[in-house]
């Protein structure tokens, strides 16, 4: 080669290595997390939601914490694959060499990322899965959302102190569902309730009209629903009121992700007078939801905060806080120790981390659909304080 | 004995939308042998153009089903010009791979420009709710979708039985050499019922919202669908597309009332045992 090409390619590969060995040579002030989340895909919504919490609350705290950058590095999992979340998981923490990991809509991502937690040593923030069994995968999962039993005992005590005796369940057929079926009857029957039927429905079920119509030929007294939240629900109250169940005498209880936020409106007035349960609603009265709600309207004006985007919000609240009092240096077994009991304010209500299950205790309220100016809103109306997920 | 009739009417409904979904696919894989599995993906935008047609320009909804069937028909054209006459001769794979690249790539740019939500349309008041004569519940969305699915039937078969431009088609369908040979022009032939079978899937789409929604991923959720349909009913055959349809619908929801823990599963379990008795499709050909 002659000399001038030589020096050419010499300098460039000097300047390669330089961009390359900057970044390393940042790292020390820079706080990674590693946010997993199904950005393409069934669950876009979602993830969109939780991405927007994420981003408001550093948008309104900075992205600065006790001195050092936070960065976000983002990765799309494309639906529920859990090869995929654990491909990805373990490049953030080989490749970008993250501090913490954090996201999942779906309970399957979020079990396939406990052993690359686990042997890597990552504080994982779960920011919305909501099957019980999944903080106790890994040591260093902690929850921030909510489970399925924790929303779901809650109102089968209240339905069986507020003159409920017959219940006909209708769930989705998979984890959750599941778990919201056997939460339900187990914690009804034994307050004295009876559960005359149920029945699960394949969770790709496009129509819901056979299973709308076995509610009417049935004619319970009341009705127990669980879809997850996303296209089902507008679908089955649709069904629901096409065939008149939503104004007969059939009372329709479900849990909150029928009365999602986001998707309420695309409801309509089928939702109306619906009774859920669930840790948040945006029309919950505290000066800190007004705020977040506001806020999240200036940045997002398209989409209703909701309880993903809360858990986003919250996720990152939890980080910060345990970032501070590790002032800045993540050792993973003292950031797992600063989680445990740590106490959240946040827009649902205060919320506290167990510190022997990693998992959220919370308020959960009591809600009932309504027009309130001129929009469907969950108003909250009742509530019990301090649950603990009673699937642990 | 109501039971069962409601679920036939309620079966007979959701046939007549997965007929209107399928038999453009049915009649173009038979016709062109070209495996189009951006059918689906029609459908979604003709549900897309309703709804934006509704919430921009205030188009009733009754308004906005022909038009889907018009200008989703007139843009496959632009399709079948310039993307998919390049491979009429390639192997099937080939068009597979075309084909499911343009549905990918439908469904990023609906997620982009209309959102990952649900989308819903505002139906006419008397196209909502029910009335129940002999204690039967009929749905009135659901008898303008079986009002509809026979008109489209009805139109089909007359349109290829009685008109010069049918008896075209089925020249064109029966020995596609021989027809060019009497001078059809077999490539305008193929092109305008490209354009009418995907004019279908778009007004498919348009009606497929009130009942089973609408997002993004319709198109990769109903291609399953649509070619269940499709292989059962045999290809190019509108008969059995309706024949298909029909039985798939009903067992579809017969299935999830009688037996719902197997609820899904009973469509695919009567697809096999329906290919396994007629391999080429209830009323297809055997080539």
């Amino acid at each position: 080669m002659t000399k001038i090409a030589t020096r050419l390619l010499g300098g460039i590969a000097l300047a390669m290595f330089a961009v390359w060995a900057a970044p390393v040579a940042r790292a020390a002030d820079t706080i990674k997390i590693g946010f997993i989340a199904e950005f393409s895909g069934s669950f876009a919504l979602p993830a969109r939601e939780m991405d927007d919490g994420i981003k408001l609350y550093m948008k309104q705290h900075g992205a600065t914490v006790a001195g050092k950058k936070i960065e976000i590095i983002r990765r799309d999992i494309g639906g529920p694959a859990p090869d995929v979340a654990k491909r990805l998981a373990q490049e953030l923490v080989v490749r970008d060499n993250v501090d913490f990991l954090a996201g999942f809509v779906v309970t399957p991502n979020a079990l396939a990322v406990a052993d690359v937690a686990t042997q890597a040593k990552k504080p994982t923030v779960i920011m919305n899965a909501a099957t019980s069994i999944i903080t106790t995968k890994s040591p260093y999962f902690v929850r921030v959302s909510f489970t399925v039993p924790q929303i779901t005992a809650p109102l089968a005590v209240w339905a069986s102190k507020n003159g409920v005796k017959q219940v006909y369940t209708m769930v989705s057929d998979y984890g959750p569902g599941i778990d919201a079926e056997v939460w339900f009857k187990k914690v009804f029957e034994a307050n004295g309730g009876s559960v005359v039927g149920s029945v699960r429905m394949p969770l790709t079920s496009p129509e819901f009209s056979a299973y709308a119509q076995k509610v009417k030929d049935l004619n319970p007294q009341a009705i127990f629903v669980f879809v997850p939240a996303n296209d089902q629900p507008a679908q089955i109250m649709k069904t629901f009121a096409e065939r008149g169940l939503t104004t007969s005498t059939i009372k329709i209880l479900a849990t909150g992700d029928v009365t999602d936020d986001a998707a309420l409106e695309q409801e309509g007035d089928a939702a109306l007078g619906l009774i859920t349960s669930h840790h948040y609603s945006y029309v919950h009265d505290s000066p800190l939801n007004k705020a977040f709600v506001s806020a999240f309207a200036k940045e997002y004006p398209d989409l209703r905060p909701n309880f993903v985007a809360v858990g986003g919000y919250d996720g990152m609240a939890a980080i910060y806080a345990v970032i501070n009092k590790l002032h800045g240096n993540i050792d993973p077994d003292k950031a797992m120790e600063a989680f445990k009991g740590l106490k959240i304010d946040s827009p649902r209500g205060a919320i506290m981390i167990d510190p022997d299950t990693r998992d959220v205790i919370q308020t959960i309220y009591i809600r009932k659909v309504e027009r309130q100016g001129g929009k469907l809103v969950n108003a909250e109306f009742d509530k019990i304080e301090n649950v603990k997920d009673p699937g642990k | 004995m109501i039971h069962l009739a409601g679920v036939l009417f309620d079966g007979l409904a959701y046939g007549m939308l997965l007929f209107v979904l399928s038999v453009g696919l049915s009649v173009t894989m038979g016709l062109m042998g070209f495996v189009n599995l951006a059918h689906s993906a029609f459908a979604m935008l003709g549900g897309y153009l309703s709804v934006t047609l509704m919430q921009q320009a205030g188009v009733p909804f009754l308004a906005t089903l022909p038009l889907a069937f018009v200008l989703i028909g007139a843009a496959s054209v632009a399709f079948e010009r310039v993307l998919y006459r390049r491979l009429y001769r390639s192997g099937e794979l080939d068009q597979v791979l075309l084909t499911i690249g343009l549905v990918l790539m439908t469904v990023a740019s609906c997620a982009y420009f209309w959102g990952t939500q649900q989308q819903s349309v505002t139906l006419p008041p008397y196209l909502f709710g029910h009335f129940s004569p002999f204690g039967i519940d009929l749905g009135y969305y659901r008898l303008f979708l079986i009002a509809v699915g026979a008109a489209i039937a009805l139109a089909l078969v007359f349109g290829l039985e009685r008109t010069r431009f049918g008896a075209r088609v089925r020249a064109a369908v029966d020995n596609q050499r021989m027809a060019r040979g009497l001078g059809i022009d077999v490539n305008r032939i193929f092109a305008l019922t490209f354009a009418i079978g995907s004019g279908l899937a778009g007004l498919g789409g348009a009606l497929a919202i009130n009942t089973v929604g609408l997002d993004p991923n319709f198109a990769t959720k109903y291609l399953v669908y649509v070619l269940l349909v499709v292989s059962v009913g045999g290809l190019g055959s509108i008969g059995g597309s309706f024949a298909a349809a029909v039985l798939l619908g009903i067992s579809d929801v017969a299935g999830k009332y009688y037996v719902p823990e197997a609820g899904a599963f009973i469509i695919y379990a009567l697809m096999v045992l329906l290919l396994l008795w007629r391999p080429a499709g209830l009323f297809g050909r055997r080539v």
